[in-house]
């Protein structure tokens, strides 16, 4: 069922959030603010080597400690077979999950957890943290990208052989696999191209940032049940990955979602769930953990650091005949960094011929990188960003014009294989080059730097339950977590579906005993699938209002139409009955056959490609490399914006995130393999003076697969702003920055050379 | 390990409480007060998540010792409503979707109204700078800064 | 007939290097079926969790019983996480 033609009363209106007034009291209650009676807290020993083996791990003077209630080690955590497994939304490897939460025989960054205590209080737990004794065997190591695929670079894992090369290897490495995609011949567009840009670039790793940390509190109750409340992308994620790791069943284990401070894909992960359910287990008490903002950088997120070379040629008419990239993705201590995405996406706006990319996912003596904001996108756009730029200036041409003329468009092959259904990259194009910002004079030391980006989106599994209440009133559950406002536009589509007052839907993000299963809060997902199980299990509450109807009115069920929240007769025919409304209707359920309640579950199809285009003017002062930010502009195209407050927000973040990338933002690594930056203060986040306004344009090209055209959001606005950003910085210098981040020292380093 | 004894007047109120020499404010406030709403970032006054007015001054209370506050006028995010009504702060702060994951809020909104009974017609550039302290990594400040300015315009109006 | 893309790296490691098929299939499921009888070993690679489908455009993330037409475009392709 569509809505396109319907007059829309409540989508596409900024409401309130149901949750609002919760959050700006100070009552909404987040992952450290539960406090159970008996408590203890709960802390983890972490690793100060980048590299080695625990000879032996010896907890007796700290078990000695009175106020000690219960210490683990990795010898606590189940042995995990090392093989991809099923898991919510993707393959995980529980091995190596589980060595990351707890490490087992060998530490491979600084930060690895090492052993935990449970205790009475902060500092009886921290006494005993410096009671145990680790004795460690020191390992060489590597931190470095390009380092480590080098024959002679200490190995992490003897298990790993590089996948994906011909032929297969002996030798274990630190290349845990090579991917290439694309079609055609780049040579041979190239052969044709009158110019051909080539370069290389890097990025460095750069942490998710949410402000609050990691927080759990587990509760492993004598009737053998796992009660956790935690904030997370994903209630079932962590319910699934905390029963994996610790051998136990689904159904054993219960997941509360506390609300949850910022996530972008670094809570799509566990860290201290299971850790502090073996504490719980062994100390007979509920155990919190709270993460302090150093263990958060030394231990969680961030994203790959990157070493990249991309190519391309075009002739003189601007039209492009080769293109290839390569990447190299630090994945951290164990695989799985997102180069595969970073392959697919990297050339995703441009119509191409002969396309090549590569990718190597590449193991380094750093934190396991976790999820972040389309996750691999943005770098790979940064480097072919960069490129299409340094191509447009070569060429004499606009660039935006110079994308308009490569521009994908519904039915070009992307060049991960298929073809791209309905999508609104063009629009996006056009709509920034209409925009005012774009011919705005610039002064000296000015530049002004655009970038696309691309986006899948996805859709995956949701359930959600619609229930009416004898007043007519309406209670939504979700099963996701509502990181930026989530609940609002939901209950904005079931209020819209049902034809009730937005006001009289309530809406719960319900815990995992409590409503069926749905994937984590990420991919752009949840307005767009958990939107759509909500919009359907809304018309199936609608359904039944309809057949009540008909049996209040003995009619057929034909006969009544569903319109404004009243159920009328569909045409005169049907018979002359004063219109029911929802109210009138759940106040005699009783007699009409019991409760009216909605459900559905659904594995939700056809979400919708994302695009952006972005414009960013910068001005450099040339003595102190300062970067000053003059205007952005963000463009998007979101399909239908169901509360374009929201939608703007994300865009707006999404933005301020990807000029943090670019500017400042970077892990600092010592010789000695240790993290020299784990705080807000050295890793250097964009805060409100380092910014302007950011000009947004929500373009709705709408995707014929959801009932009202939502493509999802939250992830397209972080690619295009590294590009965007450097390709400024580049013009104002008059000097191609190709390494971010652009921090004083390297412009000033780049205007000196 | 003795523990102090504090009396402190939070949100109006006078309450009494023992605490740690090693426990901050923010400690204090969370655990033995169970005024949940400030909000702990960083611990190192990088954040602003736990932004409170100690004695009229806006403050880190991360930074804070408990043991220090005895005869200090604290106000909270709690203490910002008065009764049903919101302060305007928080209610445009609804209005205009500035909080997405609302964790850096309760910081923000003390810090804001901190800066509007000082200053209540601050240029864009110094709420920015008021609010440098205070992170947020959702909104990207556009919505937040819109905010205040709306606000203290109306309340000048008003 | 659907036209069929498999990765490179699937083609390598079961198809001599080839990657792309004429294959005769109703839906996913007897897709993968005839896939792995022309490739033994093959149908169940492709049912593992880290491939994801494109039907003429179209991603799905775990296929099954998904339709396929006469002269349908399938690409196996890397699964997609999302942040
Ligand atoms: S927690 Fe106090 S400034 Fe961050
Ligand atoms: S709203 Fe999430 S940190 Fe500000």
């Amino acid at each position: 069922m569509g809505y396109e033609d319907k007059e829309l009363k409540w989508v596409g209106t900024r409401q309130i959030r149901p949750d609002g007034v919760d959050k700006v009291t100070g009552r909404a209650n987040f992952g450290a603010d539960l406090n159970l009676p008996g408590m203890l807290t709960g802390k983890i020993l972490r690793s100060p080597h980048p590299h080695a083996k625990i000879v032996s791990i010896n907890t007796d003077k700290a078990a000695a400690l009175p106020g000690v209630k219960a210490i683990v080690t990795g010898a606590d955590m189940p042995e995990m077979p090392s093989e991809m497994a099923q898991a919510g939304e993707g393959a995980v490897n529980f091995r190596y999950l589980s060595n990351n939460i707890m490490a087992h025989d060998k530490v491979l960054y600084d930060g690895h957890p090492v052993a935990a205590v449970a205790a009475i209080s902060d500092a009886v737990a921290n006494e005993a943290l410096s009671l145990i004794e680790v004795e460690y065997e020191v390992l060489p190591h590597v931190i470095d990208v390009e380092e480590s695929m080098k024959p002679d670079a200490p190995v992490l894992h003897d298990t790993i052989f590089t996948a994906g090369v011909e032929p297969k290897p002996e030798k274990p490495s630190n290349v845990v696999m090579r991917v290439q995609m694309g079609f055609g011949d780049p040579d041979a567009g190239y052969e044709k191209s009158d110019v051909v840009i080539e370069r290389n670039y890097t990025t460095q790793p750069v942490h998710q940032g949410y402000i609050e940390p990691h927080a759990a509190v587990v509760e492993w109750t004598e009737n053998d049940e796992c009660r956790i409340w935690c904030s997370s992308q994903g209630q079932f994620m962590v319910r699934t990955f905390t029963a994996k790791l610790l051998d136990l069943e689904l159904a054993q284990v219960r997941v509360t979602p506390a609300e949850i401070g910022g996530g972008f894909g670094g809570k799509t992960t566990i860290y201290l769930e299971p850790v502090a359910a073996l504490l719980s287990r062994k100390s007979h008490r509920p155990v919190r953990m709270v993460m302090s903002r150093d263990e958060v950088f030394r231990a969680t997120g961030p994203t790959s650091g990157t070493a990249m070379r991309v190519k391309i040629g075009a002739t003189r008419d601007g039209k492009i005949q080769g293109a290839e990239a390569e990447l190299k993705y630090q994945a951290g201590a164990y695989p799985g960094s997102p180069v595969a995405p970073g392959c697919m996406t990297a050339f995703a706006p441009y119509a191409l011929e002969n396309v090549k990319t590569v990718g190597y996912d590449v193991v380094v003596n750093r934190p396991l990188s976790a999820s972040y904001r389309a996750p691999g996108a943005p770098m790979a756009s940064f480097a072919v960003e960069s490129a299409i730029d340094e191509l447009a200036q070569e060429l004499g041409m606009d660039p935006i014009d110079l994308r308009l003329k490569n521009a994908a468009k519904e039915g070009t092959q992307a060049p991960y294989g298929p073809k791209f259904k309905s999508i609104g990259y063009i629009e996006t194009l056009e709509a920034a080059k209409a925009h005012p910002n774009y011919n705005i004079p610039l002064g000296p030391n000015q530049g002004r730097g655009v970038a696309s980006g691309f986006w899948f989106n996805i859709g995956m599994q949701s359930s959600a339950t619609v229930n009416v209440a004898e007043d007519g009133t309406v209670c939504v559950i979700s099963g996701n977590p509502d990181i930026g406002g989530s609940r609002a536009s939901l209950a904005m589509m079931a209020a819209e579906v049902l034809g009730v007052d937005y006001n009289k839907v309530k809406i719960i993000v319900g815990d995992t005993a409590s409503i069926g299963y749905n994937d984590v809060t990420g991919g752009s997902r949840v307005t767009f699938a958990t939107g759509m199980a909500i919009i359907q299990a809304a018309e199936d509450v609608v359904q039944q209002l309809r057949e009540r109807a008909a049996m209040t009115w003995d009619i057929g069920v034909d006969a009544v139409v569903w319109e404004d929240g009243f159920a009328r007769p569909a045409s005169a025919n049907a018979g002359d009955f004063k219109p029911l409304s929802l109210a009138d209707i759940a106040a005699k359920a009783g007699r009409t056959g019991g409760p009216i309640n909605g459900k559905a579950a659904i594995n939700a199809r056809g979400a919708g490609a994302g695009f952006g285009t972005h414009i960013c003017d910068v001005e450099v002062d040339p003595d102190t490399g300062h970067v000053t930010v003059l205007r952005y502009t963000a463009v998007q195209d979101a399909g239908k914006a169901i509360h374009p407050g929201y939608v703007e927000g994300q865009m707006q973040g999404g933005v301020a995130q990807g000029v943090g990338w670019a500017l400042n933002e970077e892990y600092i690594y010592g010789e000695d393999g240790r993290l020299q930056n784990p705080g807000f203060l050295d890793y250097r986040m964009p805060v409100a003076s380092d910014l302007p306004m950011i000009d947004t344009v929500i373009v709705e090209v709408p995707n014929p697969a959801h009932p009202f055209g939502v493509r999802g959001v939250g992830e397209v606005p972080i690619v295009p702003p590294l590009g965007a950003t450097a390709n400024a910085v580049s013009h104002a210098i008059g000097k191609r920055m190709t390494d971010l981040p652009l921090s004083p020292p390297a412009i000033v380093s780049a205007l000196d050379s | 390990m003795a523990k102090f004894h504090v009396t402190a007047t939070v949100n109006g109120e006078e309450v009494e409480y023992l605490c740690d020499p090693q426990q901050t404010m923010l400690d204090v406030l969370r655990d033995e007060l169970n005024l949940t709403g400030t909000k702990e970032g960083c611990s190192s006054g990088d954040c602003g998540a736990c932004s409170v007015i100690l004695d009229g001054r806006l403050v880190c209370s991360c930074l804070a010792l408990g043991a220090e506050l005895d005869g200090a006028k604290i106000e909270t995010i709690e203490g910002m409503a008065e009764g049903d009504e919101l302060h305007p702060l928080q209610q445009k702060f609804l209005e205009e979707a500035a909080l997405q994951c609302g964790f850096c809020t309760p910081g923000f909104l003390v810090a804001a109204k901190n800066l509007l009974e000082r200053n209540p017609d601050p240029t864009e550039t110094e709420v920015r700078y008021w609010l440098a302290g205070n992170l947020c990594r959702c909104t990207g400040y556009d919505k937040i800064i819109r905010s205040v300015l709306d606000v203290a315009a109306e309340m000048r109006g008003s | 007939m659907a036209q069929v893309v498999l990765s490179n790296e699937l083609g390598r490691q079961f198809a001599g290097g080839q990657t792309h098929f004429d294959v005769d299939a109703v839906n996913v499921r007897k897709l993968i079926g005839a896939l792995d009888e022309m490739f033994p070993g093959l149908g169940a690679e492709l049912q593992s969790d880290g491939i994801a489908i494109a039907i003429d455009g179209e991603i799905f993330s775990d296929p099954f019983l998904e339709a396929i037409a006469d002269n349908s475009e399938v690409y196996f392709l890397p699964a997609i996480k999302g942040g």
